[in-house]
Formats: C-alpha cells, structure tokens, sequence
C-alpha cells in the first residue's frame, strides 16, 4: 500500500543525497545520545529486588541531641548500634536484619595463596531469605547462631572457589580476622544494583564476598567500614560500642502488607516515645520507613551527572529534529509544482499527506539504525570509562526497541508539518505557475 | 540596508523562519550552560592539593589480625622506610589528599556553639609532615617535639581531647578571621580550645572539596588503625621506592596486607577522572550542537537561495550588486540568529536556575551573554555565507530565462 511513497520517498533522497544523508546523520547522533544516556539511566534507577522490593522497608530513627533540631528534618539515615539490637531482638516485623559493611583479612589454607583483604558484610540470620540471595550449596545461619555469635560464614562463589577451587565449601574451615569460621553457605553470583541496602559502601558496589553475623563480628572487632556519624561534645572512644552516640548501621525489614506497614510504624514511634522517657532520646518521635524505590529516591542514588547527561542529550535531539522540520520543510515546499502534478493526476491529500511522512518515517529509521551504533559505541565508553557500574550498562531488547520507537515517533513528529503544508498545495495555483 | 525587505520575506516564511530561531535558541541555551559548567570542571579538576604531588608515594597496610603493638610496628617501619634507597622523607598521615578516607570534624570560635562555623578535615601531623609532603608554611611555625602528642592520647576514655595548639591552612584562616591575623588566635575543635600557631598555604583534604575545602594540622602521631605512609622520593624514583618499600613491609611483618599502593598523580586522576569525563562529553555535545546547527542554517539558506532564484535574478537585472546579494542573506542571518540569541539567553538564564540547588553552581556570569551572543552571531555568518555567495554568482540573465 505505500510502496508507490517508498519509491517517491527513494527518488526524493537521492535527488538530494548529502541532504540525506544530513538529516539522517542529525537523527543518529541525536538517537544515539539519547539512547546512551536513557540505557545508563534505566541500569542505575533500576529495581535492585524486583518482585520483593516492596516488602522492604529502610528504618530509620533519630537519636541525636536535641540542640540543632528542626521539626521535620530527615532522621538519620543509619541506626545507632543499640538501637538496632534493641529492634532486633523486639522482631516485631515479618523478616528484619541490621547490617554494617567492613573488610576482613582471609588467611588461605594454601601456602601458594598470600593472606588477603576483602569486603564484608556483618549482618543477622534474616538477611538472606528477606533479599532473596540465591544459594549454591548450604545456607545462612540462624537467630540461634547470632544469639550465641558463632563462628559461621557465609561465602560468595568467587571467594569460596578461589579458597577451595571446585570443592565443596561448605562445612569446611576459613581463617577470617585470625578466627576460625566455618562455611554454612556458598552464594551463587548474586549483585543488587543498586547496592541499595548500603549505599555508604558503594551505591554500585558489588555483593561482599563474606558474610558473618553481626554479633561476631563485634567480638571478634573485626574493621567495619562506611559511613559513621557521631554527635555530643563527649567523644567516645568505642565509636562502635553500645553506648557510643553514632550512627552506622543499616537496618531492613520485610513488611506484608499495608496494615504491617501502619503497625510497624506505630511501633517505631512507641520505641522513640520510650527512649526519650528513658532520655537517651532527646528530639520527638520522627521515625521513617521507605520502601526500596523511596529510600533509592530520597538518596539521590542516581548521579546527578546522569541525570544531566539525560536532559543533555534529549536537548541535543530536539535540536536535530528542528533542524529536520526545517529542512524537510523547505524541501517539501520547493517541491511544491511536482505536488501539484501529483494532484491534478488524481492523487488525493491524504496520499500526498502519507507521501511526505513516509519519507520523514523512513529517514527516521535510517537515522535510528544508524543511532543505534551511535548507542553502542557511546555505551562501550561508558562501559570502560572506570565507573563501578560500567560492566552493568548494557542494551536489552526493550532498550532496543526504545530506540526505534522514539526514531519513528521523533521523525513522525518532525514530518507532520511538512506533510501538512504539502497537502496544502493548491494544484491549479501550482500548475498555472510553471 | 533596508531591513524592510527581509522582515516581509520572513513573514512569508514564518514557519520555517521560526524554527530555525528557536533551534538556536537551544543551542544558544544549552552551549552557554555547558561551557559553564565545563568550565566549573576545569577548577575542581585543577584544585590544588598543596602537596608535593609529583614525588609522593602512597602505601597503607592493613593486619591480618588485630594487633597490640601497633605503635612499635609504626615506628619500626618510618624507620626502616626511610633507609629505602631513593626515599628523601617519610612519614604516617590519617588521610591523603583526593584519597579515600577522611577524618574531620566542626571548628567553633566558641566552646558552646549551636551550629558550627566550618567542617574541616583533622590531619595528624608528627614530625617531617610539612617537609615529607612538601606543605608550605606561610606564616607562623611548625610543631615542636615536645608539642606532638600520640594520637590515642589525644582521646583518652571519658576526656574530651586536647590541642593546645594548632595550624590551618590559609582558606580556614580566611574563612575563620576574615581580615585578621589569625595567629595566635582560639578556636575549639571539641570543647577545649586550641591556639593557631601557624598557617600553611593549602592542603586539599579527601572529601566535600569544593564546599569545604578546609583542613587542620593536629599535632598528633597517627597510630590508629591503618594509616597511609607517605614516602617522598624524586620523580623517577617514584616505582623503584614504591616495590622496594613495600617488599621490605611484607618481609619485615607477614601478618598483613597490602591495602592501597599508588603515586599521588595516580590518585589525583582517578579522583577526577568523572569530572574530566563529564566535561569531555560536554565538549562532544556542544560541539556538535553548533555544528547541526550550523548545517541546519546552511541547508535552510541553500532552500530559500534557490526558492527565489526568479527574486534575486530580478534584483540583479534592476541594478543589485553581488554585494547587496550576500549582504540580504547576511542580514537576514542576523536577524534571525538575534531572535534566537534573546530567546536563548533567557532560557539559558532558566537552565542555570534549574541546575544551580544540584550542581552548587554560581549564577551564570554575565559575560556569557556578549561572549555566546558573537559566537552564535559569527557561526550563523560563516555558514550563511555559502549559499549566500551561490545566490549572488546567478547571472541574472539566466536566471530570468527560466521564466
């Protein structure tokens, strides 16, 4: 049905091929900066969890001082370590862990292998079946194993291969921080994007490589790392000690449900009302809990860089789709008589019309094809432009078919003015002039 | 010239005539923002470190287990470093600029301030800082032996530490005492107060650079956790000294690891490497922006030169010069790009109210408006003038027997 516009569509082309050729190239770059740009966006304001994250909810309390307060300041965003034993121990939510990041030295068995650093994670029993971490072989450990700070580990599949090659790992012995650990779990290759559950440890951090209890790791003092925020003129000289006035732990629960989600709430404000009259709390109950997506939101995990490069771009094509209007615009106009003859031979408006978007439409393809390479180039730098989540940014078929959605609605766009000015022409008017 | 003419023509061609003012208007409007913000880059990428960048070594090591005797190990390995061919001057500080670590604090004029008067960074520094890392001393004095403290005794349980004295560098004095000497002056880091001895000319700390960029030397022997040994070294040396020193830590205690090993240039670059990214990208798109833009001019000119061939043949044929051929396109460029330039002035002014919360950015300066205004002024006149010097190479005889 349209192969007589397609071919007037060709002739047209190649009667001016380097503008063409122009608009098609103004298209591309336009496309494929988009496309860039949206493919990095989408990979890091990605779901980290889909399907579970919104049964997961960041706590947060404020402890501090009540000198410098302001109602309706944000709390903190991490917990002080005895607030988070105290919430863990009351398990009023359906699943819950406290969690800090921190690195341990590994001693191998091997003699070939040299003791090493890696990063760690110091969580409770519930962390693996709240985030639904996938498991190779064993499991986690229990409430019982963090009541009685065992000496368990879990292990991600990169460590344990590395530690024990293809062999089972687990129930063998480890050497973390000069202790003795065995391995319950090995994780299969597991990675939220963001590393939302700590984003002071890298907001595109990979997985730790080991996990350990909590309450272990607190005896065993093993180096924990992140963000920690003290208050009060008094320095503790334990900053990670019970009674020290700073905040460095990450704490999750799993909530099923709107009616959990009120409870929790209510219950979070009764433990704040009871802490400040036990006065360890100063300011009035301002507890928060964010579902994944929120708490992802209100940190701002999204670089602000990215978010330009996303303006910049679709700025960019804007200004190539002006362009194209323009030139298809002045084109069409300047082929004002042969419209008339098309006219007066018998063809309709609507035909004229199509005539003249087909050509828009397939430049618009041309022009999102050749984007497309512009896209996979500009995602190959950015893939080795050094950033801890380049590996991640990758084209998918959805993004693919963005790309040629946005071509064809872009370049539509652009061609429904010169198609409309077209089938304005007045064939009498046009003919009579030539 | 009469720019009579023009208007009338333009006004038969409002369409096409619009859309081209307003695609440059956005690239008036997005190229000023992004040279703006290139610009702003430049000064964060440039930001100097104060220290003697060129001939410094990283090293930090971290235990295996935990250890007791961690200030005997520290003194053990300065020494033994400093016998390392190659190596002029070392020494343990708590963080390195553009590093990865930071300790600081707030700085209060007085003891019981609510909110405090700047956040700097606590740097420990024992004897040989200055000379190791090459920090210059403007004003004032160094540290004393007797002065210099061990850090842990800074923090003894339930004290609240005490530095009688100390030294800032020059932004935290300007920013502290504007105006004033700051020498012997008091501030309080905690509660007790602290005497400025001393002024240094800059020390970028590792973290909040540009709104903080604030630091101070505590007279202090770092000795907690895991530290970072400078060593300072000539330039050449710098690997050499790098592989020594660490083979000869390894060897002197297996009980640890490597943690970070890197010469100061190296970590400078990777602590801009986004920012030299970003501004590179904007480089790309405003380039290609005024390109585009330039072609989108050149084409639209080329269409309307031969829409009115039979005008211009006319022109000639009552006595028009070639001059006044090019001269009419020119002007009828400039016409066009002034609208867009106005227009792309007021949205470039909106896109910097939009970006300044998010990127900590200055109002526009307004020299950006004369500046983009003659660049987008003379990219519209070289490509204009093409089509122009074809509309005016039309004999006029051939073009009035197309009629």
């Amino acid at each position: 049905m349209l192969g007589h516009e397609l071919e007037l569509a060709v002739r047209s082309f190649k009667r001016n091929r380097m503008l063409t050729l122009l608009m098609v190239l103004a298209i591309a770059l336009g496309i494929g900066a988009a496309m860039t740009t949206l493919t990095v966006y989408a990979t890091l304001a990605a779901d980290p969890l889909p399907g579970r994250s919104h049964q997961l909810y960041a706590v947060h309390l404020d402890p501090q001082d009540g000198d410098d307060y302001l109602p309706g300041e944000e709390p903190p965003d991490q917990l002080t370590r005895f607030d988070a034993e105290a919430l863990l121990r009351d398990k009023r939510a359906d699943r819950q862990a406290l969690m800090t990041g921190g690195y341990v030295a590994i001693e191998p068995e091997q003699a070939s292998l040299q003791p090493f650093r890696t990063e760690a994670r110091f969580t409770s029993a519930d962390f693996f079946a709240m985030f639904g971490t996938p498991f190779l072989a064993g499991n986690g450990w229990s409430a019982a194993d963090d009541d009685a700070r065992a000496r368990v580990a879990v292990l991600s599949h990169s460590l344990a291969t590395k530690l024990f090659g293809n062999a089972d790992a687990v129930g063998r012995s480890v050497r973390i921080g000069g202790a003795d650990f065995r391995v319950v779990g090995v994780m299969a290759p597991w990675r939220a994007v963001p590393h939302f559950y700590d984003l002071y440890f890298g907001k595109y951090a990979e997985a730790e490589n080991v996990f350990v209890p909590f309450s272990t790791s607190r005896e065993l003092k093993l180096e924990r790392a992140g963000n920690l925020n003290c208050w009060g003129s008094q320095r503790a000289r334990d900053e990670t000690s019970l009674e020290a006035k700073c905040v460095w732990i990450q704490y999750w629960v799993q909530l099923d449900g709107a009616a959990k989600v009120a409870a929790y709430r209510r219950y979070l404000d009764d433990y704040s009302a009871q802490q400040k009259a036990a006065g360890r709390f100063q300011r009035p109950p301002n507890a928060r809990l964010y579902d994944v997506m929120s708490f992802l939101r209100v940190q701002e995990v999204v670089p602000e860089d990215v978010r330009l490069q996303v303006w910049l771009a679709f700025g960019f094509l804007a200004v190539c789709l002006l362009n194209t209007v323009g030139l298809l615009l002045a084109k069409c106009l300047r082929r004002s008589p042969e419209i008339g003859v098309r006219r007066a031979l018998g063809a309709s408006r609507r035909r004229i019309f199509l005539q003249f978007l087909v050509e828009a439409g397939v430049i618009g393809l041309a022009g999102g094809a050749l984007g497309l390479l512009v896209a996979l180039v500009g995602l190959w730098g950015v893939r080795h432009n050094g950033q801890a989540f380049g590996p991640l940014v990758s084209l998918d078929l959805p993004m693919l078919g963005l790309n040629f959605v946005i071509a064809l609605v872009a370049s539509l766009t652009a061609g429904l003015l010169p198609a409309w000015r077209a089938c304005e022409v007045m064939p009498a008017l046009q003919l009579k002039s030539q | 010239m009469d720019i009579r003419p023009i208007l009338s023509t333009l006004r038969r061609h409002k369409t096409a005539a619009a859309l081209m003012i307003l695609e440059i208007a956005i690239t008036c409007a997005i190229v000023c923002n992004a040279v703006f913000l290139i610009a702003d880059r430049i000064e964060r990428v440039n930001f100097p470190s104060g220290v003697a960048e060129h001939e410094l070594v990283e090293i930090r090591m971290g235990n295996v287990s935990t250890r007791t005797d961690a200030k005997a190990r520290i003194a053990q390995d300065l020494d033994m470093l400093r016998r390392i061919p190659g190596v002029n001057a070392v020494t343990l500080v708590s963080q390195v600029p553009f590093g990865n670590q930071s300790r600081a604090g707030s700085v209060n004029l007085r003891p019981d301030q609510p909110k405090q008067s700047l956040n700097a960074a606590f740097w420990s520094a024992s004897e040989g800082f200055l000379s190791t890392t090459g920090v210059r001393l403007i004003a004032g004095r160094d540290f004393t032996a007797e002065e210099i403290q061990d850090y842990d005794d800074l923090f003894r349980t339930g004290d609240t530490p005490n530095v009688p004295v100390l030294i800032v560098t020059r932004r935290t004095a300007e920013k502290l005492f504007p105006g004033q000497d700051p020498l012997g002056k008091t501030i309080y880091i905690w509660t007790t107060p602290s005497r400025i001895i001393g002024v240094v000319e800059e020390l970028a700390r590792p973290n909040n650079l540009v709104r903080q960029p604030y630091s101070i030397l505590l007279p202090a022997r770092h000795n907690l956790g895991a530290g970072y040994y400078l060593l300072r070294t000539a330039s050449a040396d710098r690997d050499r000294a790098r592989i020594a020193a660490i083979d000869a830590l390894l060897k002197a205690d297996r009980d640890r690891v490597v943690i970070r090993q890197n010469n100061l240039d190296d970590v400078r670059r990777e602590y801009f490497r986004q920012d030299l990214a970003m501004a590179w990208l904007l480089v790309a798109v405003s380039v290609a922006l005024l390109v585009v833009t330039a072609l989108g001019i050149v084409g639209l000119a080329s269409f309307w030169v031969q829409q009115r061939t039979a005008t211009i043949g006319i022109r000639r044929a009552l006595g028009a010069t070639r001059e006044q051929i090019v001269r009419y396109f020119q002007t009828e460029n400039f016409v066009l790009s002034s609208a867009g330039i106005l227009i792309g002035m007021a949205g470039a002014y909106a896109i910097n109210r939009l970006l300044m919360p998010h990127y900590e950015l200055p109002a526009l300066p307004l020299v950006y408006l004369p500046v983009g205004a003659l660049v987008l002024w003379a990219l519209g006149q070289v490509a204009v003038l093409g089509p122009a010097l074809r509309a005016a190479a039309l004999p006029p005889v051939a073009v009035m027997r197309l009629r």
